[in-house]
């Protein structure tokens, strides 16, 4: 029976099955700390020791301001959640990359960064954005607290096996068209709840000739559809980034994983339980216009003017928080801030991307821009790049690592009504702050957006447009 | 974990769709090191207004509704995987939630939780939408042993599936980390059988 590459991950893992359940288990469990504190508390409280406190790693994200970071946190709720992470790192030995260290930042980042994200493992975290891991192909999916708990008393999981779902994108992605527009597009045909029950592999020609970080910005946002993970086979891509990071093995252990990773792909004939075929030509430019990430349309398309009886209600109580009307058209549309930044788009490429459109412009007067680098190894990257003086002329701050304005949960907040351009993952109701208003887009679409002040079409892909 | 075996009560309908974690329990929320207290910001930003009033459009501050049974729409708990969410519903008194679907990581927290996410179909769910609506005082029993969902007047039971081992959990008040604790012999053995390790 030929084995898709879940299947071989999957099935590596299995320590024992337990009826429809399975014991499985994890390589690298990374914790944060929002959602670790009251899993050590059960540990404590049920005197267990942490069974591989080795292959647990942590770091400060969620909490942190992203300015002024020397000093300490203000706000005394998120200093004692950080200052309780560190301190159950020490009692239990667990190696933290937290506020101040030189690695510190968005654990989605610093995973990859590390090389602690490898091929055929199993990754876990106590934060939904994991199956951003899967981009190197890795089983990566969020867990809940209880679950941390478990896997720092067994590093196993006792969980169902998901289905399994393929979506291919083939040909090549149009100039001014990016891995955001990709993953925004493939929800918005899906739906946020397409993916529910299923793992994904992403495959096809346009995935492939993605970057790493392009490839996990794609992974990042599959818990947007609904579904568990997203992963991609290894290819030389992968192995090139990996190659000479920390925790990446080395000399002839190098060579005998590269010769297993190599392993690791869907064969011919494999079962999914569903496939999706997309054409990368018919991919363009993309923002949300509404409350969940399904909500997506081209940069220069309209609002849907209905949508089905059922979902009527939602889609009428979702414009009316966005103050947006059926049919209307958003390019135009002013804009107060701009945040770049977020597990799924604040890697040294997104930056790039960002500089290189803003050099020698300006943002408009009006537009408060927010540009967030994933960990210090990013901002120190960008300063030797110069990346952070071309944004300091376009009147942009490189602010320091966090997840910063993603979710409202630290210092950097979206105004009740604010419209926000962002290149994060979310546009829920009151994500960026009570009321905000979040339009998810591309780092390139953000950029032209805080230039222009308003919404505003992407020049390389209406080129192509205007040619063709 | 608090046992769970049959329960009669009314319920509260939000029909909303695709409800997220991010409005069941806001970030902002998030702060607490402890599991206890999270009920009182559930859904904080639909209950209340930035003031601090309720709104009185919100199911949850109309006194027609009340009960143990959260009756919502299709997708529940999308989103972020925080577990306060569950701990949140769980701390407002609620013991089901009743949904066409749920939300792959919400559903795991909700039985880590004693929280029993019951799944039924569209079509009933409309129907419980609207004879709650009709009639707030219509009660519901859920029968976790026989797996069925009651509704007395209807003279109507339907069936709902859940995995035999979660149920034993959730019968009995057993966590999972019970369990796997108990499996760290085999754990260990697999360590050492795997032909790579990391």
């Amino acid at each position: 029976m030929p084995k898709s590459l879940f299947d071989k991950i999957w099935e590596a893992h299995v320590v024992k099955t337990v009826g429809d359940l399975s014991v499985f288990y994890i390589d690298r469990h990374l914790i944060h700390e929002v959602t670790s504190p009251q899993a050590f508390d059960e540990i404590e409280a049920r005197g267990l020791p942490l069974f591989r406190q080795q292959q647990i790693i942590a770091t400060a994200d969620h909490n942190v301001p992203t300015l002024n970071q020397h000093l300490p946190i203000q706000e005394p709720l998120s200093r004692s959640q950080v200052d309780k992470l560190t301190e159950n790192c020490a009692k239990y030995g667990v190696e933290l990359y937290g506020l101040g260290h030189e690695r510190q930042g968005i654990v989605h980042v610093i995973g990859p960064e590390l090389g602690l994200t490898q091929p055929g493992m199993t990754i876990v975290c106590g934060d939904s954005h994991t199956s951003t891991h899967g981009a190197f192909g890795a089983i990566a999916f969020g867990i809940g607290t209880s679950q941390v708990a478990q896997v720092m008393a067994s590093q196993c999981l006792l969980i169902d096996r998901p289905k399994r779902m393929r979506i291919s994108v083939d040909g090549d992605l149009r100039p001014g068209v990016g891995a955001k527009d990709l993953i925004l597009y493939v929800i918005a045909q899906l739906g946020t709840g397409g993916g529910t029950g299923y793992f994904v592999e992403y495959a096809g020609s346009a995935v492939r000739s993605l970057s790493m970080e392009g490839r996990m910005t794609v992974c990042n946002m599959s818990i947007e559809m609904g579904a568990r993970g997203g992963m991609i086979a290894p290819d030389q891509t992968t192995f090139d980034y990996l190659q000479g990071r920390p925790y990446a093995p080395q000399g002839e252990q190098w060579e005998q994983a590269v010769a297993y990773w190599q392993t690791l792909y869907s064969e011919e004939g494999a079962e999914f339980e569903a496939e999706h075929h997309f054409d990368a030509a018919h991919i363009t430019p993309m923002i949300t216009y509404g409350t969940n990430p399904g909500m997506g349309i081209p940069l220069g398309g309209t609002i849907p003017l209905d949508v089905v009886p059922s979902e009527a209600a939602g889609f009428s109580k979702s414009l009316e928080y966005m103050g947006l009307t059926p049919g209307e058209s958003l390019l135009g549309k002013p804009i107060d801030y701009v945040f770049i930044g977020s597990c799924t788009n604040s890697r040294i490429e997104d930056l790039r991307t960002v500089a290189a459109y803003v050099q020698g412009k300006h943002k408009a007067p009006h537009v408060e821009a927010i540009i967030v680098p994933g960990s210090k190894q990013v901002e120190k990257q960008a300063k030797e790049e110069g990346l952070d003086r071309i944004l300091a002329d376009a009147g942009f701050t490189l602010r320091e690592p966090g997840c910063s304005a993603c979710l409202a949960m630290n210092e950097d907040k979206i105004p009740a009504g604010a419209y926000c351009v962002s290149t994060s993952n979310r546009n829920f109701e009151g994500r960026q702050g009570p009321g905000a208003r979040t339009l998810l887009a591309s780092p390139l679409v953000a950029a032209i957006a805080a230039v222009e002040g308003k919404i505003s079409a992407v020049p390389a892909y209406n080129e192509l447009e205007l040619a063709g | 974990m608090e046992k769970f075996q049959i329960l009669r009560s009314t319920a509260v309908p939000l029909p909303n769709e695709n409800v997220d974690t991010d409005q069941i329990i806001p970030a902002r929320f998030l702060k607490a090191t402890t599991r206890e207290g999270f009920g009182e910001n559930l859904f904080r930003d639909w209950r209340y207004a930035a003031d601090g009033q309720p709104k009185p459009d919100f199911v949850l501050n109309n006194p027609r509704f009340s009960g143990r049974i959260l009756v919502a729409g299709q997708n529940f708990g999308c989103g972020s995987s925080r577990e306060h969410a569950a701990w949140a519903i769980f701390d407002a008194g609620f013991k089901v939630v009743v949904s066409s679907y749920f939300a792959d990581i919400f559903r795991g927290n909700a039985l880590n939780n004693g929280l029993l996410p019951l799944q039924v179909s569209e079509e009933v769910l409309q129907r419980l939408l609207a004879q709650i609506e009709q009639d707030p005082q219509t009660e519901l029993v859920v029968d976790l042993p026989a797996q069925t969902l009651s509704v007395p007047v209807w003279e109507e039971s339907i069936p709902f599936a859940i995995d035999a081992y979660k149920k034993e959990c959730l019968l009995n008040g057993y966590d999972d980390i019970d369990f796997l604790v108990s499996q760290k012999e085999a754990i260990a053995a697999y360590e050492t059988s795997r032909p790579w390790t990391y």
